[in-house]
């Protein structure tokens, strides 16, 4: 197998390190045996993946891939679709979520998701930070403003918000709307963020800013991240999961998804002969 | 994610004979612009032409209006004088029959739509029910006149014979309003109400539903996303977003009640009456006198249309003049109605921040 030249891979953002041995990390997540189904029809199949805690792992991917599919059953997003079903394992810190006895609210505050368009409520910069606290039953309007402060810093929109948090959500641009939907996120003090293709109805320069945010994340938070974008996966993520046809094909270390895969379809996807 | 190069050499294209953009300059170009003409012209024609119409009618209802239009139309009853015949009672009548319809439907037909929307699993019995909401909205008015005579007056009935038993508010000695010593009947303002409640529902429900329709889901699943349960999304989320929508849809559906005389003319309603539900006869009386206020929704009555359908059958020609007259009064009703419905939704959405 040809080896691909580890200078065609992009740099990665500051706090990303694409050789780490992640069998050193406890695992965050653990998905073993997944099949999911649309009524009859099946989009994964027998799925088995280990997601290291304080860490990015990319899912890449040609479209109907079961990227996304996988993404969401992580949080129980699929529940939301009529006669979807799901077989198999998922363990998020031990605790086996597709137990029927799971809380899907308590997960989803622990399991945060970011979706691929910004979905800002029709409401304050301020009420949207502090929505997932509120519904929470936070009520302490002191305790509301530290938190949103301090998740608006740790999403780098502080400084261009501070002066307008009572303004409209929706006046903000794509970029920084993005960046509120993580603060959003954040607000309800999750472990693990699950991104939906995060960047990709963002200009370069936003999405600039979006991966570097990442990249400081990651020392606190999991991030499980779906992405289309080849150059962005290798730049954010410690390890790359390729999925083709509802299979996960490969699993490693990005540096090496990227260089040198095992497999003949992961390196001719990652040199982009097909897909 | 760079696409992989074509195999084939991109071929180019020859450019061919120069072609002309003046206008005209082909004739099948000229014949279909001559057809989008005709076509904006029929549009047109069928727009101003509805639009004469109602000119028209307005016109002559006013022209035929003189003689009795004038302020004292309004605050007084009806009489068989047509120089002093007035719409007071049939204002009052309307006035409480809109407020306890909108009462009893818009709750009801709220949450029935959040229910049909947002809440019920896409069953068999469920699209059974979204179908026919609108076979229920073409059901003529008299059928749920028919249908409230049976149900609500006969309940009214009942009612009656219990109240005027004194047994009612005696039990327990808890209460002592003595609401029997005042005469209830059983073609009241509230079985008029629960009866257009029935005429109106199925507009409600439609229209609070489409609004609901409308919010976009991503709205509904960040919601969820982030912790909210399935009440919080639809209360704190759902809700507020659709609240312009719904409110004005169901102020306008609520209000077509006010132009209905048949299913009210169905249960008994009176037709040549001076008297005022519970002897209420100016908004004053609303708070100095809350026993009669209590009597009203139990009390006979008459509304609008019902007067205007009976003074055009006078056979006395003056009394044109005055059905007249009290159409331009319901029109000015229906059009106030309006006018807070587009309030209303202006102040809905302004607590969104869209």
């Amino acid at each position: 197998m040809p080896a691909i030249s580890s200078k065609s891979v992009p740099p990665s953002v500051a706090g990303v390190d694409r050789d780490l041995d992640m069998s050193a990390h406890s695992a965050a997540i653990q998905a073993r045996g997944l099949d999911f189904f649309y009524g009859e029809h099946q989009v994964l199949f027998n799925v088995s993946l280990t997601v290291p805690e304080r860490s990015v792992t990319a899912l890449i991917g040609p479209s109907g891939c079961g990227k996304s599919t996988f993404l969401r059953t992580l949080n129980r997003m699929n529940d939301l679709i009529e006669g979807s079903h799901c077989v198999g394992e998922i363990l998020v810190e031990g605790q086996n979520i597709m137990d029927p006895a799971v809380d899907v609210v308590l997960l989803r505050k622990h399991v945060g998701m970011v979706f691929q368009k910004s979905t800002p409520f029709p409401k304050s910069i301020f009420d949207n930070v502090a929505y997932g606290p509120r519904v929470a039953g936070e009520k302490n309007r002191s305790v509301l403003a530290d938190l949103v402060e301090s998740c608006l810093k740790k999403s780098a929109l502080w400084d261009e918000v501070k002066d307008r948090l009572t303004t409209s959500a929706m006046a903000l641009s794509g970029g920084q709307q993005q960046r509120l939907c993580i603060a959003r996120t954040l607000a309800t003090n999750p472990h693990i963020i699950l991104m939906d293709e995060p960047a990709s109805a963002l200009d370069p320069a936003s999405t600039d800013r979006i991966e570097n945010l990442i990249g400081e994340l990651c020392a606190n938070y999991t991030i499980v991240i779906v992405t289309h974008n080849m150059q962005q996966a290798s730049r954010v993520s410690h390890q790359t999961a390729f999925f083709y046809k509802g299979i996960l094909v490969e699993t490693g270390p990005t540096m090496k998804i990227f260089t040198g895969p095992s497999e003949k379809q992961t390196e001719d996807y990652v040199t982009g002969r097909f897909g | 994610m760079s696409s992989a190069g074509s195999d084939t050499p991109t071929s180019h294209r020859l450019i061919s004979a120069p072609v002309s953009f003046v206008s005209g300059a082909d004739r099948s170009i000229r014949r279909r612009l001559f057809l989008s003409r005709v076509f904006s012209w029929i549009c047109r024609f069928v727009t101003y032409a509805s639009l004469a119409v109602l000119i028209v009618l307005l016109t002559a209802i006013i022209w035929s209006s003189f003689g009795r239009l004038a302020f004292d139309f309004v605050y007084s009853t009806n009489s068989s004088n047509p120089k002093n015949a007035g719409m007071l009672a049939g204002l009052w009548g309307s006035f409480w029959l809109v407020l306890f319809t909108a009462l009893f439907s818009i709750p009801v037909g709220v949450g029935s739509a959040v229910y049909l929307e947002e809440i019920a699993k896409d069953s068999f019995f469920v699209r059974l029910i979204k179908t026919n909401l609108s076979n229920l909205a073409g059901v003529p008015s008299i059928v749920y006149g028919i249908l409230g005579y049976t149900v609500f007056r006969s309940a009214a009935a009942v009612l009656k014979v219990w109240f005027d038993g004194q047994h009612a508010f005696n039990i327990m000695g808890l209460f002592r309003l003595r609401l029997h010593k005042l005469p209830i009947y059983e073609d009241n303002i509230l079985v008029g109400a629960l009866t257009l409640t029935l005429v109106v529902l199925p507009t409600v429900i439609a229209s609070a539903q489409e609004s609901l329709r409308s919010v976009p889901s991503s709205l509904r699943v960040a919601s969820l996303a982030l912790g909210a349960t399935r009440w919080q999304t639809i209360w704190r989320q759902v809700i507020p977003a659709a609240l312009p929508g719904i409110s004005t849809g169901v102020i306008l559906s609520t209000s077509r009640a006010i132009g209905e005389a048949a299913p009210l003319i169905m249960l008994g309603a009176l037709t040549i009456t001076t008297m005022v539900p519970g002897n209420i006869d100016s908004p004053v009386k609303l708070i100095t006198r809350p026993m009669q206020v209590l009597h009203a929704p139990l009390d006979q009555f008459t509304a609008m249309p019902i007067e205007i359908y009976d003074w055009s059958r006078q056979t006395d020609s003056q009394f044109t003049a005055v059905a007249a007259t009290g159409i331009i009064v319901l029109l000015i009703v229906l059009l106030s109605i309006n006018a807070v419905a587009m309030i209303v939704r202006h102040y809905a959405s302004r607590r969104l921040k869209w």
